[in-house]
């Protein structure tokens, strides 16, 4: 691994975005969009404050698989991969650069959306809130983690895009966004158990309910950063240097 | 091993697809040519420069490249490689795609400027490659190849789609590189650039046909056109013996 590599690489997805302006502008504000649609959608405070906190890491999860799964799929696709392997990168030089490049991107995303939401939302967060864009930028992570995952096994952009319902949808549809996990039955519970996104809702909610740090949350962040760190080495043994 | 040969090839065998497509290949390349692989469509060409550059999986046999074996990690800032189909990010400028490039490299940031002059996208160096013409972004392509100090350069048809006095500045840049001893494998589909290279390697279906001089191969088969010597070649090699 080499530093000044993977932040080359860095600099250079953030400069592709930079020719990308709508791109970067939809990441950044269709999920404060979201957050303020939803407020009056439930068009109450209370309501909107249950369910916002979850939001705030869903979002960033969903957005940056998308986005990693296809960029990468295109790194892949392209020769540009295969010109890479064989230069001196390491793999994790690529993953981490695209790991940081959309990390910072989604730190910017869920800023924006957690400073609407509370200024003008009415959400309130009694815990720390540098902890709540920690716990947001590991679901981005995540996210990132994931979709570079993914996107080994799509041999199309329309194929990557189809991994959303199924890598995605599941995590949000059980992580207690929409019937808090102890409600759901034991099958669907015990899957919940084992998803990621679960443990970083769970610390959302703690996060803007309480004030105190304790071993659950501490849990939480614990297995949604391994999960991002796994996802990651697995995503770098999906990468080649020769290939059939 | 010699120091002679930047490249030496033994018993290659290559499965793709679930066939073999090379068989059993074994040469050499000396330090600083210019060798030309030809062949046609199919025959393998590009599968062979990826086992030289070392991203082939390989069924057999061995390739040493600088006296290590082919896709050594400290062959990774020794051999410049342009893919067939150009390699370089359409979002991004010609300059920003090579700057990348040479800074994965540990090439100076002078060599972005230098390497733009060279294959003459001065006029368009800030212009975003997908924006750029096909012969263009394949020149984009070839820049990266020329990044840093490589020793060995293999180019997949880095001519294809350009104009005669394109073609003609670039194999004057080849010719240049060959003579501060860099060895370049260039791929062709046009014979006409046969006869700037030192060696040829003529390849059919997964097989040397020949690997020789230009002048060589005309006074074997008779034929100073190259094309025609090679048809001659080809048609020499299909009779049964
Ligand atoms: N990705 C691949 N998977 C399976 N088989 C492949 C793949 N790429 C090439 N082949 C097969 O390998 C053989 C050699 O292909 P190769 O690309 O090396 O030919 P080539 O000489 O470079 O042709 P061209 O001049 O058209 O570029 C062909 O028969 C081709 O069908
Ligand atoms: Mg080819």
């Amino acid at each position: 691994m080499s530093v000044a590599i993977t932040l080359a690489t860095t600099r250079r997805i953030l400069t592709q975005l930079k020719h990308d302006k709508r791109t970067v502008v939809m990441m950044l504000v269709v999920p404060s969009l979201l957050m303020v649609l939803l407020r009056y959608m439930f068009n109450s405070e209370l309501a909107f404050s249950r369910v916002a906190p979850a939001l705030l890491g869903v979002f960033p999860f969903l957005i940056m698989f998308l986005v990693t799964s296809i960029t990468t799929l295109r790194e892949r696709t392209t020769a540009t991969l295969e010109r890479l392997m064989t230069m001196p990168l390491g793999k994790l030089d690529l993953l981490f650069g695209y790991a940081i490049a959309f990390g910072a991107l989604a730190l910017l995303q869920v800023a924006l959306a957690t400073g609407i939401s509370v200024a003008w939302l009415g959400l309130e967060i009694a815990g720390s809130l540098t902890l709540l864009l920690v716990i947001a930028m590991l679901d981005a992570l995540l996210g990132v983690a994931l979709g570079l995952l993914v996107s080994a096994f799509a041999r199309t952009e329309f194929q990557a895009v189809q991994f959303m319902p199924v890598v995605v949808l599941p995590q949000a549809l059980l992580c207690g966004l929409f019937l808090p996990r102890e409600e759901m039955g034991w099958v669907l519970e015990w899957l919940s158990n084992i998803l990621p996104l679960s443990y970083a809702v769970e610390a959302l909610n703690k996060v803007t309910a309480t004030t105190d740090v304790d071993g659950t949350l501490l849990r939480d962040l614990v297995i949604v950063a391994g999960s991002a760190l796994l996802a990651l080495v697995i995503g770098a043994a999906t990468l080649r240097r020769r290939t059939p | 091993m010699d120091n002679y040969s930047a490249v030496v090839v033994e018993g290659l065998r290559v499965d793709r697809g679930g066939h073999q497509v090379l068989h059993d290949l074994t040469f050499g390349i000396p330090t600083g040519s210019i060798t030309g692989l030809l062949g046609p469509s199919g025959c393998g060409k590009t599968t062979l420069m990826r086992a030289v550059v070392g991203v082939q999986i390989v069924a057999g046999g061995a390739v040493t490249v600088l006296g290590k074996p082919a896709g050594h990690p400290s062959l990774r800032n020794k051999i410049g490689y342009a893919t067939q189909n150009p390699a370089t990010y359409a979002d991004l400028t010609v300059r920003e795609s090579l700057r990348y490039f040479a800074a994965v490299l540990g090439a100076p940031r002078t060599d972005v400027d230098r390497v733009i002059t060279e294959v003459g996208l001065g006029d368009h160096a800030d212009k975003l490659v997908g924006r750029l013409s096909g012969g263009q972004r394949s020149r984009a392509s070839l820049g990266v190849a020329l990044l840093g100090d490589p020793k060995l350069v293999v180019l997949d048809e880095p001519t294809v789609g350009l104009d005669p006095v394109l073609r003609e500045e670039l194999w004057t840049l080849f010719d240049n590189l060959a003579k501060r001893g860099v060895t370049l494998l260039v791929s062709s589909h046009v014979m006409d650039e046969a006869a700037r290279c030192e060696r040829l390697l003529l390849m059919r279906e997964g097989r040397i046909l020949a690997d020789e001089t230009p002048e060589e191969l005309r006074s074997q088969t008779g034929q100073y056109d190259l094309e025609r010597a090679f048809l001659r070649l080809i048609a020499d090699s299909e009779v049964p013996a």
